[in-house]
């Protein structure tokens, strides 16, 4: 049973430069790019457009001695210019670096002082915080090139670099293809003659994507061309984007689930991306009807406000309208066999639909974890929203649900072409996660310490505990490592949130609460574990204390809530902590309901 | 036109009257998402709140990564 693989239409390229060039060259005239802000249009780009921008970047990286192997890191936020500059640095045979920006200042500069880039691209403000750090100017970057620079404004650099405008880089004009750009065209009317796109091996490395911001130790996941085409290869044949496809970006390009399905996959495929540079609600919401938007990926906290949003509607209904609509929501379901059906439900379902443009084929959520009752809410209202489970050193995506039917308590099957074990189960099945595919990275970068413990025989180990259903779905009870993703798809280390506590008591301990009660609160709240020095004051004392700094925390590393606990804490012989034999402690001996909320 | 302190001082009243805090407790460098206890989401309700008092433009990209009130009012008052 073989079917043409879809990277067949490309004439099977064995480097993203290639692909993208070929993509770029057949599809022409399509419609490839819409950059939008607010109720604005910023420009629209066709493949012939996107092919002469990174063409003309191409060129002038080539004149900056930027080829094969050399590194380009991109900090912006989601908008055109970051789709030209990531083609542009893979027709150079080039390595990508995608670094998130919404680290702080200090942890983008650890990060390219890690990743030792050639060039940077990003965003004027983003420089000029960088800037204020202090290892920011002796970074060896040779040149920084700039977006978004206001008027008569000097761009921040290292000493040793050269700043551009990215606009003068790309040559053919400002990748917003408005007649307002039009003065930004350097001065050189030469045509410029665009080097051939350079070939690379599939083993080759494409990016470097770091899967932690925080913690002391940068976790630089080298990514090869072949693991990004060996990723697109399985998801293509799930979900064939095509022409006509409207993918809505608003998870950050840097993320490694947009990267695939928000920039390669669509390109690869001749669909259209459109990008807000605003993610303020009402915008969102608008963009769905204005763009025809047809598939998207988001992270489980927007999809739970998108739920809460449609529930609180529902509950101002009438009661009369109220009982047709609940009426009509069994109908669809008995209708479509349990399967989210757009094409029935958007007749029956109206208003609901409207609501996402009437046009909507699938949502894709990932990332963290994602509550079975808020995926059975969007599926019975037809709306189909697959869950997947992915991680950055695996390629992307391992699991999704095929939604046929949708099986909302797990993270659905393995994508084609990935195999996956789950390693010493013991009696109730569970154990840790492991993975074997084309898609795996090659190791971590300047890491074989760590790169060899995440690998075993040649799987990658996940570090995430699950089990198999009878159908081969994955389900996933928790994580072996200490790391815990927030509901918004952050990372929180818990040593780095413990260290916000120092002092205050001998004993700490930052878990997620389904570490702790698994099955009871499967629920990703943080929760501090604190034993109060007997000779200190009272709890409350130390609570209050707890408290204020827990506020001074960012967003995703504050705890929601602490538990005291007035035994000593298991420790190792270097005196840490040993994590897993206190949650056993905890799980046995005391119940989610004595744990104190923080404000 | 209003001076930066003007500015600073009005976006201090705005913050404590929208989110029912005591003007009093407010200071310029205070990190606003942990002083008015918010999130991300509502910050930016602070941010369109603020828009329409002065009239201006605060692009998100802008204002990644400003916590203070003071930084803040520096933005807004380089757009006026």
């Amino acid at each position: 049973m073989t079917s043409p693989s879809p990277l067949s239409d490309l004439g099977n390229p064995t480097s993203l430069g290639v692909a993208l060039t070929r993509a770029f060259a057949r599809h022409g005239d399509a419609l490839a790019h819409i950059e939008a802000d607010r109720d604005r249009e910023n420009g629209r780009l066709t493949y012939r457009d996107l092919e002469a921008r990174s063409g003309g970047l191409a060129a002038w990286l080539a004149e900056r001695g930027f080829g094969p192997g050399d590194r380009a890191a991109i900090v912006m936020s989601n908008q055109a210019r970051w789709h030209v500059a990531a083609a542009a640095v893979f027709r150079r045979g080039g390595v990508l670096v995608p670094l998130d920006f919404k680290l702080s200042a200090a942890e983008q500069v650890a990060l390219l002082a890690h990743a030792k880039p050639k060039v940077v691209f990003a965003e004027w403000h983003l420089l000029r915080a960088q800037g204020g750090v202090a290892e920011f100017a002796s970074l060896g970057i040779a040149d920084v090139v700039a977006t978004d620079v206001p008027p008569g404004q000097e761009i921040a650099r290292p000493a040793a670099a050269r700043a551009t405008p990215f606009d003068e880089t790309t040559g053919a004009g400002a990748p917003s293809a408005t007649t307002r750009d039009a003065g930004a065209v350097p001065d050189e009317p030469a045509p410029i003659s665009v080097p051939p796109t350079v070939e690379r091996a599939p083993e080759d490395v494409a990016c470097l994507v770091y899967s932690s911001g925080t913690g002391g130790r940068p976790k630089g996941c080298q990514l090869t061309h072949g693991n990004y085409l060996a990723q697109f290869d399985a998801l293509a044949q799930l979900h064939p984007l095509g022409p006509g496809t409207r993918y809505l970006s608003i998870l950050p390009t840097n993320h490694a689930i947009d990267f695939m399905v928000g920039f390669l996959g669509p390109y690869f495929r001749g669909a259209t991306v459109v990008h807000l540079r605003t993610l303020r609600p009402e915008f969102v919401r608008d963009a769905f009807p204005r763009y025809r938007i047809t598939h998207m990926a988001l992270v489980p906290l927007v999809l739970k406000n998108l739920e809460t949003g449609l529930r609180r509607r529902f509950d101002e209904l009438p009661p009369l309208r109220r009982a047709v609509f609940e009426g009509l929501v069994r109908l669809n379901v008995a209708l479509s066999g349990g399967r989210p059906r757009p094409a029935i439900a958007r007749r029956l379902l109206r208003p609901v639909h409207d609501a996402f443009g009437g046009r909507l084929e699938a949502l894709f959520v990932g990332g963290a974890y994602s509550a079975p009752d808020t995926l059975r809410f969007f599926h019975r209202l037809g709306i189909p929203v697959a869950n997947g489970y992915g991680l950055t050193e695996a390629g992307t995506a391992i699991t999704l649900d095929r939604l046929d039917p949708p099986q909302p308590e797990t993270v659905g099957t393995p994508l084609p072409g990935i195999e996956l074990t789950i390693a010493d189960p013991g009696p109730d099945g569970i154990g840790e996660v492991r993975v074997r595919s084309p898609m795996i990275m090659r190791g971590y970068l300047d890491d074989p310490e760590l790169t060899a413990e995440t690998f075993a025989e040649g799987w990658l180990c996940t570090g995430d505990l699950g089990r198999l259903t009878e159908g081969g779905a994955l389900q996933l009870v928790g994580r072996r490592k200490n790391m815990i993703v927030t509901e918004g798809g952050k990372n929180v280390y818990p040593e780095d949130v413990e260290i916000a506590f120092a002092g205050l008591a001998p004993d700490l301990c930052l878990f997620a609460a389904h570490w702790l009660w698994p099955g009871t609160a499967r629920d990703e709240r943080l929760v501090l574990v604190a034993r109060p020095d007997p000779e200190r004051p009272s709890e409350d004392v130390l609570f209050a204390e707890i408290e204020t700094r827990n506020r001074r925390l960012p967003e995703h590393q504050r705890a929601s809530a602490v538990l005291f606990w007035s035994e000593e804490f298991p420790r190792t012989a270097s005196m840490k902590v040993k994590r897993g034999v206190l949650a056993e402690y905890l799980r046995e001996r005391s119940a989610p309901d004595r744990m104190r909320p923080l404000a | 036109m209003s001076t930066p302190n003007e500015t600073l001082e009005e976006i201090l009243d705005l913050a404590a009257r929208h989110f029912d805090v005591s003007r009093d407790t407010l200071a310029p460098d205070d990190d606003f998402f942990a002083k008015l206890r918010i999130d991300s989401l509502k910050a930016l309700e602070l941010l369109s709140r603020l828009e329409g008092h002065f009239g201006v433009e605060l692009p998100d990209w802008e204002m990644q990564g400003v916590t203070d009130f003071r930084t803040l009012s520096e933005r807004i008052h380089a757009r006026r």
